[in-house]
């Protein structure tokens, strides 16, 4: 397993020694994104419910033309709903589900900065000791006194799970 | 935007000039001597020959190198074209296919064996003795010729002395350069070609051989020949076109007919006039293809998003102005609106390629299924100018090839079994094609034995598909052949009789939310219909509120809507049945079935739909209207949700789900039937 983890880790890390970000809180945790894989930070939008689809992805919106998938990653994570706020935005990333390049529309309760984290603060997921599925997570970052967390969106998405 | 992949353009390149081959090919089926085809054919393969070698496909180059050099023969009429010449040459094409796609693959033993084949084609057409040797003798005619290329001729790859050497050896010539046209050393571009060349050479052959020394470079050139000695009786020069904007207008178009030209310095400037005269040579065909501009089909999708954007822009601002009262805003308001809808009207026609694309392939696999059964076979096409979405033809060719193998396979008889029931020899195979009402109909027609009923009936019964004396229309009967694993042909053969195919068409047509109507008559042949939306991008569809959500049923699925009162409400709680003209319809609430978790409206209606003769009622709380949409796909990550089959963005920006009718009558229907075994 945590050699699995390790390797998942490193595949974050590959291209340098640093990584560019884009950070947001959800539910009071705050998440990382890779910054290449953003497309755009919108406003909320009006959204279409898809009566019988996971609540993970339980509802569409239009991303200018397009109908996007609109993700709630705190339920993946097993978090509490949060209500909207005048800082709710919806990030847009890109990102390949099953070879097809797929734009996917995040909830987030708030977006920070895009920032640098290094290599060096990354630690990987304690085993033991955490609420959220280890395996959900590619590692965390220590800043300061808290952690941000960097997401394994991979796993999150591959289509199998039935969160 | 990236630079293309110059080995993609190559590719989609030879494709077109095989296919240009093989059209040329089939052409020359029916009349072996028609000398524009056998032009067509040289011309594609010595194109494909030398772009294939300057893009490294050698063996492409070197294999078709030999097919090009019996073509040559044909096309200078040494010896003539047979079919068993056009056989191996078409076998030959199809395995040039194969050198383009797969250029590392090991394809040595099939070329080799091709050759031989080619090869002995070849030794029996000049056994059959030469081809009348040309009439005309060996008269030799003194011909003057002058020719001058485009500036960039070298850098497109042409070589003049290349040129020369081949008039050179025609017979013997005298050539004179012509560098009146040689700028100063400054103005001067070392790569720019500013040379004129006149040539007189004396030879036996005929004009056109001098005319193909020229073959390659014809379109872009200024080219005057005209014969001296032979005077009248010498060919014309080719008919001057209307001057290029680009010849010096003040001269006038002094070389109109074979005037022998006798001062050679005042000739000079008439040969500059002629500039346009042979691209009049270049057949019609190339003008065509000047005149059409190939886009990838991505860039088209986009293009389409974008103007989706559009319309939906356009409906915000028209919003916007109907509550403000400045006059001015609307009127800008209203002309936005109309041409964002021409805008879209267009776009929809972007997609659309005559059916023509599709038709064409079946002529060679009518030729070569003739060839594999010993049957006569006519195809005939109609309507091939009927134009349809490209993704739809991309995705009606499978099911069509399995519909014509069949009809071939199934329906036509051998000659003799015609013969014997009073029938022409040939069999006929018709398609055909029209639009009807935003559908298109494709017919794949025969004249053989027709479908036999009590066969379909009997092989249905034995293989427990229906019950033994089920009443079944003759419909149903026919449509029995697109279950999965049915075949009624006594032998398997290399084309049909495996069971597998029709069910494929069947899936296929579905998928394109198409229908299938068979119909039959024994003994004069059957008709298969295919009813197919002119476009997967755009649907007609009905839409309808349920709680708080909008959907849009797609129109062609609905067959009525009718309101649902409150005590059929009632009534119906435990038996969701509706009786639609003393039949039971079943129906499915989609307050439920959504978990809308709302109140219904007092006036619910219900939409009936149906796919062929199974039908559905769904229950919504209000009926909007019907809405011209375009089909948004969904996501992967919403593959598992079967009710819906795309999405659509409506006026307002907000998305609007489409049910999928197939999934939503077989859900109907499966309810129906626990109803029944509840009792």
């Amino acid at each position: 397993m945590s050699q699995a983890l390790r390797k998942v880790s490193e595949t974050v890390w590959s291209e340098g020694e640093e990584l560019e970000v884009l950070t947001f809180d959800i539910a009071g945790e705050t998440f990382a994104l890779e910054a290449v894989r953003v497309r755009e930070i919108l406003d909320l939008l009006p959204e279409t419910v898809v009566p019988g689809a996971k609540a993970f992805v339980g509802s569409v919106l239009n991303f200018r033309g397009r109908v996007i998938p609109l993700a709630d990653i705190r339920l993946a994570f097993g978090m509490e709903a949060t209500k909207q706020t005048i800082d709710s935005r919806i990030i847009v990333i890109e990102f390949d589900i099953e070879g097809e390049a797929t734009l996917i529309g995040i909830r987030t309760d708030k977006v920070n900065e895009v920032t640098t984290l290094a290599k060096t603060s990354s630690e990987l997921p304690p085993s033991v000791g955490m609420k959220w599925r280890p395996d959900f997570i590619s590692c965390l970052v220590k800043r300061g006194s808290d952690f941000i967390i960097l997401p394994n969106l991979q796993a999150i998405f591959s289509t199998s799970h039935d969160s | 935007m990236s630079f293309p992949d110059p080995i993609q353009v190559f590719k989609t390149e030879a494709a077109e000039l095989l296919e240009q081959i093989e059209t040329g090919l089939l052409d020359l089926t029916y009349d072996l001597t028609n000398k524009d085809q056998i032009d067509a054919v040289f011309r594609g393969l010595h194109t494909l020959k030398g772009s294939g070698a300057m893009f490294g496909f050698d063996a492409l180059a070197a294999f078709t190198h030999h097919c090009e050099t019996a073509f040559d023969r044909v096309r200078k009429g040494e010896v003539t074209a047979t079919e068993e010449l056009i056989s191996v040459v078409l076998e030959a094409r199809d395995h040039m296919r194969a050198l383009v796609e797969n250029p590392n693959a090991e394809h040595d033993a099939v070329s080799t064996r091709l050759l031989a084949d080619l090869h002995r084609a070849v030794e029996a057409l000049d056994k059959a003795g030469a081809a009348p040797a040309k009439a005309s003798g060996p008269k030799e005619t003194l011909w003057r010729i002058r020719f001058g290329l485009p500036r960039n001729a070298m850098a497109n790859g042409t070589n003049p002395l290349g040129l020369l050497d081949e008039l050179r050896d025609l017979g013997p010539c005298k050539i004179r350069a012509d560098l009146s046209d040689i700028p100063a050393l400054d103005a001067l571009t070392p790569s720019d070609l500013y040379i004129s060349w006149h040539v007189e050479v004396t030879t036996a052959q005929p004009k056109s051989m001098i005319e193909d020394v020229f073959i390659f470079v014809m379109d872009e050139m200024q080219i005057e020949i005209t014969a001296i000695d032979a005077g009248k009786a010498a060919a014309p020069a080719p008919a001057p076109a209307p001057q290029k904007a680009a010849a010096p207008a003040a001269a006038a178009p002094v070389v109109e007919a074979p005037k022998p030209v006798v001062q050679e310095t005042a000739s000079v400037p008439a040969v500059r006039d002629t500039s346009a005269a042979a691209a009049s040579a270049a057949d019609p065909k190339q003008n065509r293809a000047a005149e059409s501009v190939r886009v990838p089909a991505e860039r088209l999708d986009e293009l389409m998003d974008r103007v989706g954007e559009l319309v939906i822009a356009q409906s915000r601002l028209r919003q916007l102005a109907g509550r403000n009262a400045d006059i001015q805003l609307r009127a800008v308001s209203e002309d936005i609106e109309r041409l964002s809808g021409e805008l879209r009207d267009t776009m929809m026609v972007l997609r659309m390629v005559p059916v023509a694309t599709l038709f064409g392939r079946f002529r060679r696999l009518v030729h070569d299924l003739a060839r594999e059964t010993g049957k006569v076979i006519e195809l005939i096409t109609e309507g091939e100018t009927t134009e349809v979405d490209k993704t739809v033809i991309e995705r009606l060719a499978d099911p069509l090839v399995h519909l014509v193998r069949n009809s071939v396979d199934h329906g036509l008889e051998t000659p003799e079994m015609r013969r014997a029931a009073g029938k022409q020899e040939a069999g006929k195979v018709i398609l055909s094609a029209r639009q009807a009402s935003g559908e298109v109909i494709i017919t794949i027609k025969d004249d053989g034995r027709g479908i036999d009923r009590d066969r379909v009936r009997a092989k249905a019964e034995s293989s427990g598909l229906i019950q033994p004396n089920a009443a079944l229309t003759d419909q149903e009967i026919f449509q029995l052949i697109f279950q999965p694993g049915f075949s009624t042909a006594q032998t398997v053969t290399n084309l049909s009789g495996r069971g597998v195919g029709m069910d494929v068409v069947k899936r296929t047509i579905d998928a394109l939310r198409g229908t299938i109507e068979v119909a039959s008559f024994p003994g004069e042949g059957s008709e298969i219909s295919l009813r197919i939306p002119l476009t997967l991008a755009i649907i007609e569809g009905l839409l309808v509120r349920v709680g708080g959500g909008r959907y849009v049923i797609p129109l062609s699925a609905v067959e009525e809507c009718l309101e649902l009162s409150l005590e059929e409400d009632l009534r119906s709680r435990g038996r969701s049945f509706i009786s639609l003209r003393d039949s039971l319809v079943p129906f499915i609430r989609l307050r439920d079935l959504f978990h809308t978790g709302t109140k219904p409206d007092p006036y619910q209606k219900v939409v009936v739909i149906s796919t062929g003769s199974e039908r559905v009622g769904l229950v919504v709380d209000q009926i909007i209207g019907d809405h011209q949409t375009v089909i948004k796909s969904m996501s992967k990550l919403h593959h598992d949700v079967a009710t819906f089959s795309g999405a659509t963005i409506l006026g307002d920006g907000s998305v609007a789900l489409i049910l999928d009718v197939v999934h939503l009558v077989a859900a109907g229907q499966q309810q129906e039937a626990q109803m029944r075994i509840a009792g």
